[in-house]
């Protein structure tokens, strides 16, 4: 039978999201009649594998060492999220996390201390692998020495379910920036991918001038998305932003991470950036994690955005947060029943 | 266009382009800045529009970054060196300028305002 489906049509309108939102749209065209067959097949002669439906989380900024006034329950949101995710519906393939996995401090022995304490909790979560880069606080003063110690290299590639991923290192180069010797390095792992591939980055800062006077950019984002502009279906995820974000940008969709420590204000309503006052009521306030989801939709399968968004009901009641407070008990939400 | 219109026109370009000339013909003011953990030294400064300056910077601890991206400059400072920078603004403003090369816990608080005045406004400004 002869198709009529034009693949770099289908690709476009694949493309505006796929990866992440992508794959929400893509999925269910994968398994419906022949042009998703023809499509599919297409994709396998190329990219050696046909994309198919699969599960991720991204985690962000948990900043595990910081207690202050932002947030004084520390790493609380971060094992909240993680506990969540494991009795969620989700059983993510993998977890991404996208930068400051560790809040920064003077003393290195410290610092080596909050990131064992990072990898114990995240160690907790249901999944198969755990996938990071580094942000400012885990690497940016010692070139990337001590995470390296504990995660490994901050930028390198791998590929799942027909999906290239790509972790960039964009903190410990010296300054805010990928460099030349990575995004060269880029290019080599980019090579053997044909156009139609879909690839998803993931990094700690915007590859974009999202807002440079609050320091959300990265030096040569620009350089970086030049190195991708072949590519018809890149996703990018970041984190170092503290909110929620989504943006389209030509063929690649930015997404933004929710932190797991403490929220910023909107940019585009205010002129300084701080971050939001630590709410006893609203303890989680603007805090969560994204997931990336196969969910069966009227006998499809599609793969959407969700997320995970922390709020006060995993700490129901007064009892519950004074609880929560003086460490009496997890951080699970198994004081959900507690009355105010 | 009559001939009194065309002189003016002609005495009015004649002053436009003495005016740039004589602003390109200007030597650069210079400003020293210096950058240590987390504040630049000084912390304001107010250059004047269309008037070039030259930018001495240096650092006394490690290395800082300085960037104010609407002015186009972004640099990396490196202790024992001096880093230094030739603009020309040329949009009257108040820019806020950062330490974009994380240099610590104090980081995000490491910042500075340039003040970009024309020349009538710097005149008044000196008046007072």
């Amino acid at each position: 039978m002869k198709t009529t489906v034009d693949r770099r049509s289908f690709l476009r309108v694949a493309g505006a999201s796929l990866g992440i939102g992508a794959l929400y749209q893509f999925a269910p065209m994968l398994v419906r009649g022949a042009a998703a067959d023809y499509v599919r097949g297409d994709l396998q002669r190329r990219n050696g594998e046909a994309p198919s439906s699969f599960t991720f989380a991204q985690f962000s900024d948990t900043h595990v060492g910081f207690a202050g006034a932002p947030d004084p329950l520390g790493t609380r949101a971060f094992e909240s999220a993680v506990t969540l995710l494991n009795r969620s519906p989700y059983r993510p393939d993998f977890v991404l996390f996208t930068g400051d996995l560790t809040h920064d401090v003077d003393d290195r022995d410290a610092h080596a201390a909050r990131m064992r304490l990072f990898g114990k909790i995240a160690g907790g979560l249901k999944t198969r692998a755990i996938h990071t880069v580094p942000g400012e606080n885990d690497a940016a003063l010692d070139g990337g020495v001590l995470y390296r110690e504990h995660f490994g290299e901050g930028h390198y590639s791998f590929d799942h379910k027909g999906v290239h991923f790509v972790a960039l290192d964009n903190v410990s180069q010296g300054g805010p920036q990928v460099g030349a010797a990575q995004r060269a390095w880029l290019r080599a792992d980019l090579a053997r991918f044909s156009a139609s591939t879909p690839i998803i980055v993931f990094t700690h800062r915007p590859l974009f001038d999202f807002k440079p006077e609050w320091e959300w950019f990265t030096r040569d984002g620009g350089a970086v998305m030049s190195v991708l502009a072949p590519y018809e279906n890149v996703t990018v995820l970041y984190g170092h932003i503290h909110r929620h974000d989504v943006r389209q940008m030509g063929k690649v969709r930015h997404y933004a991470a929710r932190s797991l420590i403490f929220a910023f204000d909107d940019p585009s309503t205010n002129e300084t950036k701080k971050p939001l006052l630590f709410d006893p009521g609203d303890p989680f306030r603007d805090l969560g994690i994204r997931v990336a989801a196969s969910q069966r939709n009227g006998g499809t399968a599609d793969l959407g955005v969700n997320e995970i968004v922390l709020s006060k009901a995993e700490f129901s009641g007064l009892s519950g947060m004074q609880q929560m407070i003086r460490g009496g008990q997890a951080a699970d939400g198994s004081s959900s029943d507690d009355a105010d | 266009m009559t001939r009194t219109r065309k002189i003016a026109v002609l005495a009015i370009g004649g002053l436009l382009v003495t005016h740039t000339a004589l602003a390109l013909l200007q030597p650069a003011r210079i400003i020293k800045i210096n950058a240590s953990k987390y504040h630049f030294t000084p912390d304001r400064i107010v250059l004047e529009k269309g008037r070039p300056v030259t930018l001495e910077l240096t650092s006394s601890d490690r290395t800082h970054g300085f960037m104010v991206k609407p002015l186009g400059v972004d640099t990396d400072i490196e202790p024992g060196e001096t880093t230094a920078i030739t603009i020309r603004p040329d949009k009257a403003g108040s820019y806020t300028t950062i330490c974009d090369h994380y240099c610590g816990l104090g980081h995000t608080f490491m910042k500075m305002t340039i003040v970009v005045e024309d020349g009538s406004a710097m005149t008044r400004t000196s008046v007072k």
